[in-house]
């Protein structure tokens, strides 16, 4: 598979007006896509059309505005549905993002599986997301947090995970692609392993999810999340795939309208899938404007997109490189979307301090994986990210802005 | 000299800059210069929050005028604490406590530092303030 044409990177581009902007006089180089992607104007729009056309309390109203409203809003359920080949479109929970989708399933799944002095396998790469709200399920029910750790290239050891299963946990909950390091996990194969002993995996698909297509029937995952801006989407909105073998049998989380069903003031009875866990007005408009992402994605095509990121993160790697002194901290085999680094006598809030100055924007930092940072023994690290209206040539003027930085800190 | 004098000389230094590379340049020499903290102060009683960077500060009282001592792991933020460093060194307590820190922003350092920096800026002057606070307490009992 071929990556973009320079005519359709430049095409694509232009759909992103947040790229077309100067900082401090120098143009604009984002690369921070890992926390946040730009939106594209067709996302933009679809928002604003709701609001000025569509806005109206959804599933509640028989009037015009509210039917109009409700079926955009259950079409992207379908849409959503498809999109990570999903069996059924209740399955897909609208949440506020990756963090809520984790939190709902350690409290309400936790309540169904989890049991005094149980334990929950994760992997030393997690996302405090994906490790404190399984930390407190476990500190709260006397439990253990059982952790695969990472070697040297940031890659979890098969071995240790598989004698880890032999403990028999109770939740597996493991991250697609790491934050911090880049890593892909082989989740595959870690699900398979998991479900030899019928233990159900949790994976946080955060990262992975604007970088390659997730067919979550053919990776058997029992729950399955992702954020909505960070796959060109709008903040706020995220998802929680779940197999609604476990939806059905799960308390609801929380408590209002729109997930109940009948209510006396002394009973309540539920609502069915997949309203039961969507208590209270949703984000009517994030959730259009992440229905208007994932076309966008569907247009601009997974596979290329996939393709055009691996040559610009391996040519960013191969051109780092020749900064002296550079650490990379992650050199997973299989990698997407995140470089990690620390330059030796520099700190690295330092040179993004000064990479700032010259228009490049990244991230540094723990990366909210402080684990990470204290395996690698690093304060922090400095952490380009990309997606897919990155170019070489940004590239070159992010590594240029680097050394630059580092020759003014030496 | 006034801490009002000290900021002056400051803002005055830093206007001979017209681009952000020579400010940075200066500030990272300023943060090699920095009065260092001793090593056994280096403890997390005296690390300040908020900063990306770690950064400790340590006070003491000299005939009724506060002397502080600091480090950082990060270079800039080392200058920026040494600014603040000589600023308020050598004052006494009342003076510390009643000083505004205008000239941080009128050297653009605050509307071009990044807000994690900005922050830990923020609390660098706090936690001075604070020292100061202890201090006059004392004197006044």
């Amino acid at each position: 598979m071929k990556g973009f044409t320079a005519s359709e990177l430049s095409e694509l581009r232009n759909q992103f007006p947040a790229l077309h902007q100067s900082v401090y006089g120098k143009p604009l180089i984002y690369l921070d896509n890992a926390a946040t992607t730009q939106k594209p104007n067709d996302v933009i729009d679809r928002i604003s059309e709701y609001y000025r056309k569509e806005n109206s309390n959804i599933h509640r109203g028989v009037h015009y505005l509210s039917q109009q409203a409700t079926s955009a809003y259950e079409a992207v359920r379908q849409e959503l549905a498809r999109f990570i080949s999903a069996a059924h479109s209740h399955e897909i929970i609208f949440t506020r993002g990756t963090t809520e989708s984790i939190n709902l399933i350690a409290s309400s799944f936790g309540k169904l599986v989890f049991k005094t002095g149980d334990s929950v396998l994760i992997t030393g790469m997690e996302h405090h997301s994906n490790l404190v709200p399984w930390q407190q399920l476990c500190k709260n029910n006397k439990g253990k947090l059982l952790v695969a750790e990472l070697d040297e290239k940031g890659e979890v050891s098969l071995d240790q995970y598989k004698s880890l299963l032999n403990l028999r946990p109770k939740i597996v909950a493991i991250t697609h692609i790491s934050n911090a390091l880049g890593t892909i996990n082989p989740i595959k194969e870690m699900i398979a392993l998991a479900h030899q002993k019928d233990i159900p995996v949790v994976v946080d698909g955060a990262q992975s999810v604007a970088h390659m297509r997730i067919d979550v029937q053919d990776l058997d995952c029992d729950f399955f999340v992702f954020s909505g801006h960070k796959m060109y989407g709008p903040m706020g909105v995220g998802v929680l795939y779940g197999k609604d073998k476990w939806l059905e049998q799960m308390p609801p989380w929380q408590f209002g309208g729109e997930m109940v069903d009948q209510v006396s003031l002394q009973e309540t009875t539920f609502n069915q899938l997949p309203f039961k866990f969507e208590a209270g007005t949703p984000n009517v408009a994030g959730v259009l404007g992440l229905g208007a992402a994932i076309k966008f994605l569907y247009q601009t095509d997974l596979e290329k997109l996939g393709t055009h990121e691996t040559t610009v993160l391996n040519y960013t790697l191969e051109k780092l490189n020749l900064v002296s002194g550079i650490r990379f901290i992650g050199n997973a085999a299989e990698r997407a979307g995140v470089i990690s680094f620390v330059v030796e006598g520099t700190h690295p809030s330092d040179i993004g301090t000064l990479i700032d100055k010259m228009g490049v924007a990244v991230r540094t930092g723990h990366h909210c994986a402080q684990p990470v940072m204290t395996r690698f023994d690093v304060p922090g690290t400095v952490r380009a990210s990309f997606a897919a209206y990155n170019t070489l040539a940004e590239a070159d003027m992010f590594v240029v802005a680097v050394q630059k930085a580092v020759n003014m800190l030496r | 000299m006034t801490i009002q004098e000290i900021q002056e000389q400051i803002v005055s230094e830093f206007s001979v800059f017209d681009d952000w590379m020579d400010k940075y340049n200066y500030l990272i020499e300023m943060g090699k210069e920095v009065p260092r903290i001793d090593e056994r102060f280096k403890t997390n009683n005296h690390l300040i929050s908020g900063c990306q960077s770690r950064v400790w500060l340590h006070a003491e009282n000299r005939e009724g005028k506060i002397y502080f001592t600091a480090d950082s792991d990060a270079v800039i933020t080392k200058g920026i604490v040494n600014l603040l460093i000589r600023v308020f060194s050598g004052q006494i307590p009342e003076a510390i406590l009643e000083a505004d820190t205008d000239f941080i922003e009128q050297v653009g350092l605050k509307e071009h530092l990044s807000p994690t920096r900005s922050n830990g800026l923020v609390s660098m002057v706090k936690q001075m303030k604070l020292y100061a606070q202890v201090y006059k307490l004392k004197q006044d009992n």
